[in-house]
């Protein structure tokens, strides 16, 4: 066994193969149980779009396409990076591999700096449910409940993988986390999944019926 | 250019263009230029973004096995509360 590969085992197992096939493994069960997690508010959205159709072709037009269309495009840029990353590790490209990190943290930063703008127009506006909620049918309170919901938990989700991604950075530049480790496999499908819940959350609460 | 960089920067990158491509496909499409279908259409960009990242950014394609069952694990069972809630809120 190489130096570098004796240095990324870990207990219980004997070679780094079988290794990274667990961590890879073990991650997935991992995104199918955030699956099930989104899965119910979407499934929450689905019903309440069937039951109030009205209510939510009104809410979906107030949301703010310009800066949800922002943050899809500095995801999707993100996550060009972090495939970057995960492909240029292993082949010891450093400088690919801390820039990238760097640039994947700053998108997530900035996206999430759009969000808070986002929201504070939100509020100006009163889109908040409660007493004094301003858009008729009051049904669309329910969308905005889900829209506040669904933003907030993929921001946290977004706010997590930042610090990691800032964590395997600051690793790596020290030389604490071997290139090859499985670890930045898997903050990478981490970034990329928190990517894909937002590739749907941007249909359902900024384009649906907006114009129809 | 080298093999390394084409696997590192040039493909991701080619799949980064399609992606922005279907955002403003669906950009367009939300504006009104597919009509009545625009919301179908709205939907089916998000699953080929979706499909996008997790086949070729995430490499699921390349994937073992035993991953590829853990990701269809999750979508079995999205799917599985798909259908059986439309089932009873479809035939009412």
């Amino acid at each position: 066994m190489s130096e570098t590969s004796s240095a990324l085992l870990r207990e219980p197992w004997t070679d780094v193969t079988r290794q990274k096939e667990a961590d890879s493994f073990g991650f997935w069960i991992f995104i199918a149980s955030e699956v099930m997690f989104f899965g119910g508010l979407f499934l929450a959205y689905a019903v309440n779009h069937y039951l109030h159709p009205h209510a939510f072709k009104v809410a979906v037009q107030h949301t703010d396409i310009t800066y949800g269309t922002i943050n899809t495009a500095l995801l999707m840029t993100s996550s060009f990076f972090m495939t970057a990353v995960v492909r240029g590790a292993p082949a010891q490209m450093r400088r690919t591999t801390l820039i990238g990190l760097s640039i994947c943290a700053a998108l997530g930063i900035v996206f999430l700096v759009v969000k808070g703008i986002e929201y504070r127009e939100d509020i100006s506006k009163g889109l908040v449910p409660g007493a004094g909620f301003p858009l008729e049918p009051q049904a669309a309170q329910i969308f905005f409940g889900l829209y506040w919901i669904m933003t907030g938990v993929h921001a946290l989700h977004l706010f997590v993988g930042i610090c990691l991604v800032l964590i395997i950075d600051t690793l790596v530049a020290r030389r604490r986390l071997p290139l090859n480790s499985p670890t930045i496999e898997v903050v990478g499908l981490y970034w990329h999944f928190v990517d894909i819940i937002w590739m749907i959350l941007y249909p359902l609460l900024y384009l649906l019926g907006r114009w129809s | 250019m080298n093999t390394m960089v084409r696997h590192v920067w040039l493909y991701p990158g080619l799949i980064w263009l399609g992606l922005l491509g279907l955002l403003a496909a669906t950009i367009g499409g939300a504006y009104g230029g597919w009509g009545e279908i625009s919301e179908s259409l709205n939907l089916l960009i998000a699953v080929l973004c979706v499909g996008l990242i997790g086949i070729l950014f995430m490499n699921l394609g390349g994937a073992s096995v035993l991953v590829r069952l853990a990701a269809a694990a999750g979508m079995f069972w999205l799917l599985f509360a798909f259908i059986m809630t439309a089932s009873d809120y479809l035939t009412r």
